[in-house]
C-alpha cells in the first residue's frame, strides 16, 4: 500500500486493514502519520506495519519488496497509490518538475509492481494489483500536463499488465479518482474553486477518500476474479 | 563441483515447474516437456541468477531450450 500516510491511501490501507488485510502503510517521509494510518488499522483489530522507502528509487523499492516478503512471506495485494501533484504550465516548466512528476507518479507504481511481481504471480487465488490514476489522466488538466502524463502512462501499464500476467491468476486494475477532498485537491483548489466543480458533478458534492477506498477494496477481493485491465472511475459521474 | 551444478539446476527446475525431480532430464524441454510458457522461462532465468549469483543477458537467456542447456551455461560461467 503505497503512500498510505494520507489522504486515499491511508483510506485504503485502513478499509484494507478492516477486511483482514495484513497491510504494510508505505510512506516516502511522513513518519508520524503514518504511525497513525497503522494505529487505525490495529486499534480496529487489524494487522499493519509501517515502511519508509521512496517509491521512485527503484534500488530502494527491491530491497523493501525483500525485506516485506522475509518478513510477512509473500504479497497478494498491490495497491500503487503513491503520488505527488506537479502544478505547471508547459510554458516555461522546468524539466525538475517534469521528472518528478513522472518518477514517482509512474516510476513508482513500475518500480513497485516489478519488484513484487514474482509474490504476485503465486498467490493462491490469485494475485491482485490496482493502480490509482486519476481523471486528470484520463481527461487533462491546464496546468498538470507532467502530472496527467504521469497518470496516463499508469494506465497504459495497467492493461498491458493485465495482458501479462493474466495467465497467472493476477488482475490488474486502475482506479481513477475523480475531484476527492484530500490535502493534495485542499493545496490545489479554493474553497470557491471548488464549489463551482460541484455544480458540475452529477452526483452532486466532492468525492471522499472512503469512496475511493470501497472500490479498491472490491478489486482487491476474491470476487473480482473476472475484471482485468479496467479503469474503475470513481468521480461522481465527472466524466463518463 | 561440477555433478553439484547439475544438481542444483534440477532441483531448480523441479521447483519453478512443479514437478517431481524424477521428471526432470537433463534433455528436458522446457517448452514442450516442462509445459513451460514465456513466463516461466524469465522466472527460470532469474532463479538461476539468484541461485548462482549470475547475471544472465537476454541473448543468452534466449538459446537455453532444455535443461541441459542451463548446466553447461552455468558451468560455462563458473570457470
Amino acid at each position: 500500500m503505497t503512500g498510505a500516510s494520507r489522504g486515499i491511501g491511508r483510506a485504503i490501507a485502513i478499509a484494507l486493514g478492516a477486511e483482514g488485510a495484513c497491510v504494510v502503510v508505505n510512506y516516502q517521509s511522513n513518519h508520524g502519520k503514518a504511525a497513525e494510518t497503522v494505529e487505525a488499522i490495529t486499534s480496529a483489530g487489524g494487522e499493519a506495519k509501517a515502511l519508509q522507502f521512496d517509491v521512485s528509487d527503484g534500488a530502494a523499492v527491491e530491497a523493501a519488496m525483500k525485506q516485506i516478503m522475509t518478513e510477512m512471506g509473500a504479497i497478494h495485494i498491490l495497491v500503487n497509490n503513491a503520488g505527488v501533484a506537479v502544478n505547471t504550465l508547459t510554458l516555461g516548466a522546468k524539466d525538475a518538475d517534469f521528472k518528478r512528476a513522472l518518477d514517482v507518479n509512474l516510476g513508482g507504481t513500475f518500480h513497485c509492481t516489478r519488484a513484487a511481481l514474482r509474490s504476485l504471480m503465486r498467490a493462491s487465488g490469485g494475485g491482485r494489483v490496482i493502480n490509482v490514476t486519476s481523471i486528470v489522466g484520463e481527461i487533462g488538466v491546464a496546468g498538470q500536463g507532467p502530472y496527467a502524463a504521469a497518470k496516463a502512462g499508469v494506465i497504459g501499464l495497467t492493461k498491458s499488465w493485465a495482458r501479462e500476467y493474466a495467465s497467472r491468476g493476477l488482475t490488474v486494475n486502475a482506479v481513477s479518482p475523480g475531484v476527492i477532498d484530500t490535502d493534495m485537491t485542499a493545496s490545489e483548489m479554493s474553497e470557491t474553486r471548488k464549489a463551482e466543480l460541484v455544480k458540475t458533478i452529477p452526483i452532486g458534492r466532492i468525492g471522499t477518500s472512503d469512496d475511493v477506498a470501497h472500490a479498491v477494496v472490491f478489486l482487491s477481493g476474491p470476487k473480482s476474479g473476472y475484471i482485468t485491465g479496467q479503469v474503475v472511475r470513481v468521480n461522481g459521474g465527472l466524466f463518463m | 563441483m561440477a555433478e553439484n551444478i547439475e544438481e542444483k539446476v534440477m532441483k531448480i527446475v523441479a521447483e519453478q515447474f512443479e514437478v517431481p525431480l524424477d521428471k526432470v532430464a537433463l534433455n528436458s524441454l522446457f517448452m514442450d516437456d516442462l509445459k513451460a510458457d514465456s513466463l516461466s522461462v524469465v522466472e527460470l532465468v532469474l532463479a538461476i541468477e539468484e541461485a548462482f549469483g549470475l547475471e544472465i543477458p537476454d541473448e543468452d537467456a534466449e538459446k537455453i531450450k532444455t535443461v541441459g542447456d542451463v548446466v553447461n551455461y552455468v558451468k560455462a560461467r563458473a570457470k
